[in-house]
């Protein structure tokens, strides 16, 4: 039977299927995970978590430092508690402040984390204190139309 | 002649019985086909025959097809995003959608339209002219001999191929952007290479594929299988199998979807 | 083991398509070594007798035992078992059309044998040569007259030396020089090779030539069971317009149908 001429062919085709794989994992895909190396995750509550994801990454200064790992609410506190996993090479004081950021216009959230000046630094299971919340767009409308009524005094309808 | 309301219910009850009917002959046959798989692995060479036919065959017309789709994805992405000033998205957009969605899907289409009403055909012939009867005759077993082959070509053809797709629609895409329309190369790769998960999108995408492949295998086996055997049966069967085919990928395409990017919350 | 003598034995077979009832309290044995003809009308059931034997068909009711086995009952490990003992010739020949006449004629022993290559292709060409055709083995079936199909699908048939062998209609449309070429190769491997032969066929003159029995089927059941002599010499009226070919008869020339005038005034 001429297998050989199929052989040929196929092999060729299932190479390049495999390299097609590859180009997209490497060039259009971010391969280069995050999620190999040691981390530890800290905990970080929000009034509001927005449009916060899982997955969703964790910056400082702009440079991806981790990632979020969980979300889930507070039954009692009724707080937003955000678990962030951390990649072991950063360090972070205890008064870093953890704000919730939108990349671009349209873009997806993001947790930013600011470090302050302490010389002891978060480690496994340790809390953020300060945090700052979600811009939630009907809280900003409103907020805006109250400052401008409070700004023009006497007009009623 | 007048519509009789009884014979209307009849006639629909009889197309909703003789359709489960169906139905339950493919489920049967699924298992008798699963069943002998495992021997099948003995006979390579029949897998590799069949990975030429289905496989290698349809390169030409996923590739190009890929680069096409691409090319459009760019033009209209460019237009819409063009409005926001968000064009260095515009790596972004095209390869989520074809990784995830036009990818596994299309090239499943194109796949069914082309390699699998092949595989009907040519089954139904072998039905019609005698030539499985033989064969059974022969004391050797068509399912392990005909159809597993072509199913499981069609299982590792169609991942194969889609990974291909999304790969030249990527491309398509950049010779469009970034040639034609001038958006800044590395912002196209570096914002694509930040969005693109490799777990949740690509390897969904190949997971998609590789259900489709195996839907669109069975459903052309089937249909070859039980084609009735005559001249008008065989082509009955071919256009049924594209139909089914095309309809089974959409539906899984939309549970698929649903399961693997509900909530990434 | 015992000689099988009875090597066919088919009880009070019952057998339907759908709602048609197709054979209907059928009998028949068969003797080892013998060629049997079955002969009737259209549809009349004689393919389905060849299904039923081979295990490609499972009666309603009734009993076909191969070799002193009940066939419906048998799992597919042991009917395919007795398969590679039953060769069958169908009635187009059904070669595999993306095989070579060669590996047509070798695919038996490729699936069923670890013989070597260098064996398979001696037993392959000698099996070619004795149905005349090993000058065609690398010919593709696409390019095979019918009968050269049909005796290079008969040599396929043969290839595991099998103790019965079923032809399905091996005559029908050949022309006279293949047809006496099929009828001699039929008898001369039913004896060579010791075989049970049944035929089934709308030939009768190579019939006659042929078998040692004729069996005739109708309405399901045998009509008659005779050798070759006495139906040549019959007197039964449906047996003589089989025989000569008469158009009316037992078996009508009309399909039943209304009074002629009347259906040629009806407005």
């Amino acid at each position: 039977m001429n297998r050989s001429k199929f052989d040929l062919a196929v092999g060729a085709f299932v190479a390049l299927g495999i390299f097609a794989l590859l180009f997209l994992a490497l060039k259009v895909g971010n391969l280069a995970g995050f999620d190999t190396g040691t981390a530890y995750v800290i905990e970080a509550r929000f009034d509001n978590i927005g449009g916060l994801k899982v997955r969703a990454p964790v910056k400082s200064a702009g440079v991806v430092v981790g990632r979020v790992e969980s979300i889930s609410l507070d039954g009692e506190t009724y707080e937003a508690v955000a678990r962030l996993r951390i990649s072991s090479a950063f360090r972070f004081s205890k008064d870093t402040i953890a704000t919730i950021l939108t990349s671009g216009l349209l873009g997806e959230q993001y947790i930013g984390l600011e470090s302050g000046g302490i010389p002891e630094y978060l480690a496994q299971g340790d809390r953020v204190m300060k945090t700052q919340s979600a811009m939630v767009l009907e809280k900003l409308i409103s907020q805006f139309l109250f400052n401008k009524a409070a700004e023009t005094p006497g007009q009623t309808k | 002649m007048k519509a009789d309301p009884i014979e209307l219910l009849t006639s629909l009850g009889h197309a909703v019985t003789s359709r489960l009917d169906r139905l339950g002959l493919a489920a049967r046959f699924s298992v008798a086909v699963f069943r002998v798989l495992g021997a099948v692995f003995l006979r390579f060479g029949l897998i590799i025959r069949e990975l030429y036919f289905s496989g290698v065959r349809s390169l030409s017309i996923v590739i190009v097809s890929g680069l096409f789709v691409g090319m459009v994805l760019a033009v209209q992405g460019y237009e819409v995003l063009q409005r926001y000033g968000s064009t260095e998205a515009l790596g972004v957009i095209v390869a989520l959608s074809l990784v995830r969605e036009l990818g596994p899907v299309v090239t499943a289409l194109l796949f069914a339209g082309r390699a699998s009403s092949a595989v009907t055909a040519e089954i139904g012939l072998m039905r019609a002219t005698d030539q499985l009867a033989a064969m059974d005759m022969m004391a050797v077993d068509p399912l392990a001999r005909v159809i597993a082959p072509r199913f499981l070509a069609a299982i590792f053809s169609v991942p194969l191929l889609a990974a291909l797709f999304s790969a030249a629609g990527v491309c398509g895409a950049w010779i469009i952007g970034v040639k034609l329309i001038g958006i800044d190369d590395g912002a196209f790769w570096s914002q694509m290479q930040a969005s693109v998960d490799v777990r949740i999108d690509i390897i969904n995408g190949v997971l998609k594929s590789i259900v489709f492949g195996i839907a669109v295998g069975l459903i052309s086996v089937f249909e070859g299988y039980f084609a009735v055997p005559t001249a008008e049966g065989v082509s009955t069967a071919t256009t049924r199998t594209v139909v089914t085919s095309s309809l089974a990928v959409l539906l899984l395409d939309l549970v698929l979807t649903v399961m693997m990017f509900r909530g990434l919350n | 083991m015992s000689e099988h003598q009875d090597i066919i034995r088919i009880e009070n077979v019952r057998f339907a398509y759908g709602e048609r009832p197709i054979l209907d309290d059928l009998s028949l044995t068969i003797r080892r070594g013998e060629i049997v003809a079955v002969m009737g009308a259209s549809g009349g059931g004689k393919t389905t007798l060849l299904g039923l034997i081979g295990g490609r068909l499972t009666p309603s009711a009734g009993k076909v035992f191969v070799e002193d086995q009940n066939v419906p009952d048998l799992s597919k490990s042991a009917l395919y078992a007795l398969r590679r003992r039953i060769g069958m010739l169908f009635q187009f020949g059904a070669l595999f059309t993306d095989l070579s006449v060669f590996e047509n004629v070798a695919f038996p022993y490729r699936e069923q044998t670890d013989l070597s290559d260098d064996m398979i292709r001696t037993l392959v060409l000698m099996k070619l040569e004795a149905v005349g055709l090993r000058g065609a083995a690398y010919l593709m079936p696409s390019e095979l007259s019918g009968g050269m199909a049909r005796r290079v699908a008969l040599a396929r048939a043969v290839t595991l030396d099998p103790s019965i062998m079923l032809y399905d209609e091996p005559f029908t449309g050949l022309d006279p020089i293949s047809v006496g070429i099929i009828g001699r190769l039929i008898k001369r491997l039913n004896v060579a090779l010791g075989m049970t032969s049944v035929i089934v066929t709308h030939d009768l003159n190579e019939t006659l030539r042929l078998a040692d029995r004729v069996v005739v089927l109708s309405a399901g059941k045998v009509y008659c069971d005779l050798a070759p002599d006495e139906i040549r010499i019959s007197t039964d009226p449906f047996i003589r317009q089989f025989a000569d070919g008469l158009p009316d008869g037992p078996v009508p020339f009309h399909y039943p149908a209304r009074d002629y005038v009347g259906d040629l005034l009806a407005s």
